[in-house]
C-alpha cells in the first residue's frame, strides 16, 4: 500500500493557488478548500527575489531561524514598566542643551517637513532660545542645533516627536533586560506642538504641563510605585483599544492607577483636580506610554546576528525609516514616506496632509496598533472600513510575523495573540507590508491634526534592508 | 501532597486561567488545582482550599502560579504539562472570507491540506508545485508552459515520496469523489481512471455515468507523462495505487499512443493488475493492447461502455453504433444529406476540448483524406493562420490550443471565439456540416450551451436565407448531475436546430454517414 492509497481513505483538503473559480466550485459543494491569493515572490522583483534566495539556503535559514526565535523570545519576555518621570536633559542619554530630538530616521533641517519644522521652532521658543519664529528658524538652520532621532536616544515621540532639554518625560524600564525608554507627556488634540503648532496657546500649555502637571504626576508615581504597562496594554486590547489610534480604555485604566495616589498628595486641591482633569480630557494620554513601552520592548533585539526581525519603524514626514535587528541600530533603510489613506476632518482634504509622520508606529513594530485592528472595531469606521476589514488586517499580519504574543490577545480572533515580530523576509516573500493606524498632520506648521487613516511603510525600505542582509551575511 | 510551581513575572488573563484550572481537575490523581496570578483574591482562594504550599507566601500579583493537590509527582508533572499545552494552544480563527497570501498561511488555517490545485503562471508553477510537495501535499498542476525538465524534476521527487503531480496542463481529476478544476459530477463506483488527457478523461467519466457505472478515482497525468523524458512516472504511480485499491474493480487507461517502450512498460504493469483493464490509446492499434490480454477501446465512448460492462460483470463488446439505433440514424443522415445545396461538401469541426478534436480527426481521417487543423494529424495538413484565416476544405480546430488562448481564457471558460467561428463558417457556401463539442461540469462556463445555441441558430438561419442547409452536430460532454445539467444543455442545443449525439464518437460517425449519403455512397 502506497501513501496514495492512504490518501483514498482521507477526506480531501484542497488548497487552490491561482484561478479563484476552482476554489468557488469546491466551496459551493461544501468541500474543504482554502484559496491562496497568490502573488509572485517579492512582487516579481528579480533582484529582491535573488537576495531572498541567498538568504533562504538551508545553512542561512538555520542561522536566521535561530536568531529570529531569539528576537521573538526577547520581545515576548519584555516587561515594560512605568518607573517614574524626569526632565529630558537629566535622564535621556546623550541629551545636551543644543540637542533637539525628533521623530523618524535622521533628517536635516532643510529636508524636514512642515509640522516637524514648526515643532522644532516651537521647541526653541519654549526653551527660551528664541523669541519669535523667524529667530527660531534662523537658529534651527544655523547649524548650532544638533538634530537627532528620538530612536537613537532611547526615546520615541508621536508625530513631529520633538523633545527639547527641559521637557518632562515618562521613564519606562524593561525589567527583563534593564533598558529604558523615554517619551514626553501627551498634550491633547487640537493645536499642539507634536502637530507643528507653535503659538502662545501651545507654549502656555507646555509651560503649565512642566510647572504643574509634571510635579503632581511625578509625586503620584513615587507614591504609587511602578505601573506594569504590559498589563495595561493587555487589558486595553480586551476593551476596544489597539493602543495606537485608540487609547480611551488604557487612559481610563491609567487614571484608575493614578487617581488615588494623586488625591493623597500633599498639594493644593486645585492642582490635583487640574492634573486629573487634564489627563482625563485627553484620550491619547496613554499613547505616550504605549509608545515608550513598545520602544523598551523592541530595543533589546538589536545585536542578534542574522535576525531579520524589524526592530524599528518610524517616520519624519519626509522619510520612512526601518532598522533590522541583525544589522544593528546604526543602519537605517529609508524611502519617501507615503501619504496616509483615511478620513479627514471637516474642511480638510488630502491636499492639506503631510506625509506619514511620527514614531508612533513603534506600536505596530511590537505587534499592537494596526496589528490589533480586530481588537478595536470602534476605530475601523474612522479609517474607512468594516469590522470584517479590521479582522482581515489583523489576520494578514500573521503572514509576516515570527510569532504571536502571549499577553496581548485579540478577543475577536478567539483570543489569539497579536502578530508579533515583523520578519523582513516574510514581508518580501508575501508582498504584504505592515499595516499602520495613524493620525494625519497638516502639511503646514501651526495647523494641527487634519484626519486619521491607514498607511504602510514604503516597499523600498524592505528591499534595501534585504539587499543589506544578503550583502552582509552571504558575501 | 500539595505542589506548587511559580513563574515570576508571567502574565495570563484570568479567564484563560479559570478554564485551565477546570481542565486540570479532570486529570487522574488530581484532587484540587488552582492556576492563576498571585492576586489577593487568588491568594485567598489558595489559602482557603489548602493549596498554599511552602513558598506560596512569596507569590506576588505579577507572578503566575500552578498549585495542585495531587497523589504523586507524576500527577503534578502531568498538570504542569497540561498547563503549558493549554497556554500555548493557538486558536487559529477560521475566517471563511480570509484568503491567505501564502501556502504556509493556508496551512495555518487548515493543517490537513493534502491536495493543491495550481494554476499560477507557468514560469512560477514549478516552484509553487515543489513547495507543495515539500509540505507533503499532492499536486494537480493546471498551469501550462512548465518545461519538461521542470516536470521531470517534480515527478521524480513526487514519485520517490509517493505523492501525486498531475499535470502540467492537467485540467481534470476526481479524487475521493471531489471533482477538481474541469471535472464532472460523476457517480461514485468501482472504475478507476488514469488519463493523460483532460477532456478525454471528462468524456470517458461522463459516459461511464451515463451508462450507469461509477468511478472510484480519476487521475490526470498531463499530456507529456508518457513521453520518453518523463517515462510515465505518474501513470505508473496511479496505476499501482488503483491496482492496490480495493474499491477499484476495473481500470481504464486513456492516452494518445505512447512511445513504444513506455507503452510496453505500462501494459506490462496493467497485465499484472489482477483486475480488468480497458486501454484507450486514442488512435492506437487494438492488437498492441490485446497482446497483453487487456481490453482495447476503439473510442473514448467504447472505453466507457466496456468499463461499465466489466464493472457489472458482463463481457465487453465493441460498440460502433448509434444509441438512437442504426436505422434511425441512417434515415436521419440520408434526409439531411438531401437538403444541402450544390457545392456544400465539407465538414468543419470546432472544439473546446483538445482531445475531443483529436479523437474526431482520428476517427474521420481515413474517410476524409485530409483534415486541415491547428493540431493536424499529418504535418502537411497544418493550417497557416487558424485563428484569423479562413477554413480550408475539411477543417478542424482546437480552440484550446495556444494561438487561440493568447490573452484570453480557455474556451471551456469563454467559448465566444468558437461561437463566432460557427457563424463565420456557416456563411461558407462549401460548408455542409459543423461539428462542435459542448463540455459542461465544474470549471466550465456556467452555461456554455447558451452561446453555442445562439451561434447555431443564427448560422442556420443565415444559410437558409442564402438558399443552403447547414447541419450542426453537437456532442455534450457531461452528466445530469453537473451544475449545467446534461438534459438542459442538450435541449438548448436541440432547440437551436442542432443534431445532438450522446458522444463525440457517435457525432463523428453520424457526420461521416451524412457525407457518405451526400457522395452517393448510400447506406452501407
Amino acid at each position: 500500500m502506497s501513501k496514495l492509497n492512504d490518501l483514498f481513505t482521507k477526506e480531501l483538503h484542497v488548497v487552490n493557488l491561482g484561478i479563484e473559480s476552482f476554489a468557488e466550485d469546491l466551496a459551493s459543494q461544501g468541500k474543504k478548500i482554502v484559496h491562496v491569493s497568490w502573488k509572485p515572490v517579492a512582487g516579481g522583483d528579480k533582484v529582491a527575489a535573488g537576495n531572498l534566495r541567498k538568504l533562504q539556503t538551508p545553512a542561512m535559514q538555520e542561522k536566521i531561524k535561530a536568531a529570529n526565535a531569539e528576537a521573538l523570545r526577547r520581545i515576548l519576555d519584555a516587561q515594560p514598566v512605568l518607573v517614574g518621570m524626569g526632565i529630558a536633559r537629566d535622564v535621556i542619554p546623550g541629551m545636551t542643551e543644543d540637542t533637539i530630538l525628533h521623530a523618524g530616521p535622521p533628517v536635516t533641517w532643510e529636508r524636514m517637513c512642515g509640522p516637524q519644522r514648526g515643532a522644532v521652532m516651537g521647541g526653541l521658543i519654549y526653551e527660551g532660545r528664541a523669541k519669535k519664529l523667524e529667530e527660531a528658524e534662523k537658529l534651527a538652520a544655523s547649524g548650532k542645533i544638533r538634530f537627532a532621532p528620538c530612536h537613537m536616544h532611547s526615546a520615541v515621540g508621536p508625530m513631529a516627536g520633538v523633545v527639547t532639554p527641559s521637557m518632562p518625560v515618562w521613564i519606562i524600564e524593561n525589567k527583563a533586560f534593564g533598558n529604558r525608554a523615554y517619551c514626553t507627556m501627551n498634550e491633547g488634540l487640537g493645536k499642539v506642538l507634536r502637530f507643528g503648532a507653535c503659538d502662545q496657546e501651545v507654549f502656555d500649555r507646555l509651560h503649565w504641563m512642566s510647572a504643574h502637571l509634571y510635579p503632581i504626576l511625578k509625586a503620584a508615581l513615587e507614591q504609587k510605585g511602578e505601573i506594569d504597562l504590559r498589563l495595561l496594554v493587555a487589558q486595553c486590547l480586551q476593551m476596544g483599544d489597539e493602543a495606537h489610534n485608540r487609547n480611551k480604555a488604557a487612559t481610563s485604566l491609567l487614571i484608575r492607577e493614578l487617581v488615588g495616589p494623586i488625591m493623597s498628595l500633599d498639594a493644593p486641591n486645585r492642582e490635583k483636580a487640574d492634573a486629573i482633569a487634564f489627563i482625563n480630557s485627553n484620550d491619547h494620554t496613554f499613547l505616550n506610554l504605549s509608545m515608550p513601552a513598545m520602544k523598551a520592548t523592541m530595543d533589546p533585539i538589536f545585536g542578534i546576528p542574522y535576525s531579520t526581525i524589524v526592530a524599528t519603524m518610524c517616520r519624519n514626514g519626509t522619510d520612512f525609516g526601518i532598522r533590522i535587528a541583525g544589522l544593528g541600530p546604526d543602519q537605517w533603510f529609508t524611502a519617501q514616506a507615503e501619504m496616509v489613506q483615511g478620513l479627514y476632518f471637516a474642511g480638510f482634504t488630502e491636499e492639506d496632509a503631510a506625509r506619514d509622520l511620527g514614531d508612533s508606529c513603534i506600536t505596530e513594530t511590537a505587534g499592537i496598533g494596526g496589528f490589533c485592528m480586530a481588537a478595536a472595531p470602534a476605530i475601523v469606521q474612522f479609517v474607512g472600513g468594516q469590522v470584517a476589514d479590521a479582522v482581515n488586517y489583523s489576520l494578514q499580519m500573521y503572514e509576516i510575523t515570527e510569532g504571536e504574543n502571549r499577553i496581548y490577545k485579540i478577543p475577536a480572533l478567539d483570543f489569539r495573540g497579536s502578530a508579533t515580530g515583523i520578519d523582513l523576509l516574510k514581508v518580501m516573500q508575501t508582498g504584504i507590508r505592515p499595516i499602520i493606524n495613524t493620525g494625519i498632520a497638516h502639511k503646514d506648521y501651526g495647523v494641527g491634526q487634519v484626519g486619521a487613516g491607514l498607511v504602510h511603510p514604503p516597499e523600498d525600505c524592505f528591499k534595501q534592508a534585504l539587499a543589506a542582509c544578503a550583502k552582509a551575511w552571504t558575501e | 501532597m500539595v505542589k506548587l510551581e511559580v513563574r515570576k513575572n508571567a502574565y495570563y488573563d484570568s479567564v484563560t486561567l479559570m478554564i485551565i484550572s477546570k481542565d486540570l481537575k479532570k486529570l487522574d490523581g488530581v484532587s484540587q488545582a488552582l492556576v492563576g496570578m498571585g492576586t489577593d483574591l487568588n491568594r485567598e482562594l489558595a489559602h482557603g482550599s489548602g493549596l498554599d504550599a511552602p513558598g506560596f507566601e512569596a507569590v506576588t500579583a505579577n507572578d503566575f502560579f500552578v498549585a495542585v493537590e495531587c497523589d504523586d509527582e507524576a500527577a503534578f508533572k502531568a498538570c504542569v504539562d497540561k498547563v503549558d499545552e493549554l497556554l500555548n494552544k493557538k486558536s487559529e480563527s477560521k475566517q471563511a472570507s480570509y484568503s491567505p497570501p501564502t501556502l504556509d498561511g493556508a496551512l495555518k488555517i487548515d493543517p490537513d491540506l493534502n491536495m493543491a490545485v495550481i494554476s499560477v503562471p507557468g514560469k512560477h508553477a514549478a516552484d509553487v508545485a515543489q513547495s507543495c510537495l515539500d509540505r507533503d501535499i499532492n499536486v494537480m498542476l493546471f498551469s501550462d508552459n512548465v518545461t519538461i525538465e521542470e516536470e521531470k524534476a517534480l515527478k521524480e521527487y513526487a514519485s520517490a515520496h509517493e505523492l501525486l503531480v498531475m499535470g502540467p496542463d492537467c485540467g481534470t481529476a476526481i479524487i475521493n469523489q471531489v471533482p477538481l478544476a474541469f471535472a464532472n459530477v460523476v457517480r461514485g463506483g468501482n472504475i478507476g481512471i488514469v488519463a493523460a488527457s483532460g477532456t478525454g478523461a471528462q468524456e470517458v467519466s461522463s459516459l461511464i455515468d451515463q451508462y450507469g457505472g461509477g468511478i472510484s478515482q480519476l487521475f490526470g497525468t498531463g499530456g507529456r507523462d508518457l513521453k520518453k523524458e518523463i517515462g510515465g512516472l505518474m501513470m505508473k504511480l496511479c496505476l499501482d495505487a488503483l491496482i492496490n485499491d480495493p474499491a477499484t474493480k476495473v481500470l481504464v487507461l486513456v492516452s494518445k499512443p505512447p512511445a513504444k517502450e513506455i507503452a510496453e512498460e505500462i501494459l506490462s504493469i496493467a497485465k499484472g493488475a489482477g483486475k480488468p483493464v480497458v486501454v484507450s490509446f486514442i488512435g492506437g492499434h487494438p492488437e498492441q493492447v490485446r497482446a497483453y490480454g487487456l481490453t482495447p477501446a476503439l473510442t473514448l465512448e467504447d472505453a466507457a461502455q466496456k468499463a461499465v460492462a466489466l464493472s457489472q460483470g458482463r463481457q465487453p463488446a465493441d460498440f460502433l453504433g448509434f444509441s438512437m439505433g442504426e436505422e434511425k440514424a441512417d434515415a436521419l443522415a440520408k434526409e439531411i444529406a438531401g437538403k444541402f445545396a450544390y457545392g456544400q461538401q465539407y465538414i468543419r469541426g470546432f472544439y473546446t476540448g483538445g482531445t475531443l478534436c483529436d479523437e474526431a480527426m482520428k476517427l474521420m481521417l481515413e474517410k476524409l483524406g485530409h483534415i486541415y487543423s491547428n493540431i493536424p494529424l499529418r504535418a502537411e495538413d497544418k493550417l497557416e493562420n487558424p485563428r484569423n484565416g479562413d477554413s480550408y476544405k475539411h477543417t478542424f480546430l482546437d480552440f484550446g490550443d495556444d494561438e487561440f488562448t493568447v490573452g484570453r481564457p480557455h474556451p471551456m471558460i469563454d467559448p465566444s471565439l468558437r461561437a463566432e467561428r460557427v457563424v463565420r463558417d456557416g456563411r461558407d457556401p462549401e460548408c455542409a456540416v459543423i461539428m462542435t463539442d459542448c463540455v459542461i461540469g465544474y470549471g466550465s462556463h456556467p452555461d456554455p450551451a447558451e452561446d453555442l445555441a445562439e451561434a447555431i441558430r443564427s448560422a442556420r438561419a443565415e444559410a437558409e436565407a442564402a438558399g443552403r442547409y447547414l447541419c450542426c452536430i453537437a456532442a455534450v460532454c457531461g452528466t445530469e448531475g453537473d451544475p449545467q445539467s446534461l438534459s438542459r444543455t442538450r435541449q438548448k442545443l436541440e432547440g437551436a436546430g442542432a443534431v445532438v449525439l450522446p458522444s463525440n464518437a457517435q457525432a463523428t460517425r453520424f457526420a461521416l454517414r451524412i457525407l457518405a449519403h451526400l457522395n452517393g455512397e448510400g447506406t452501407k
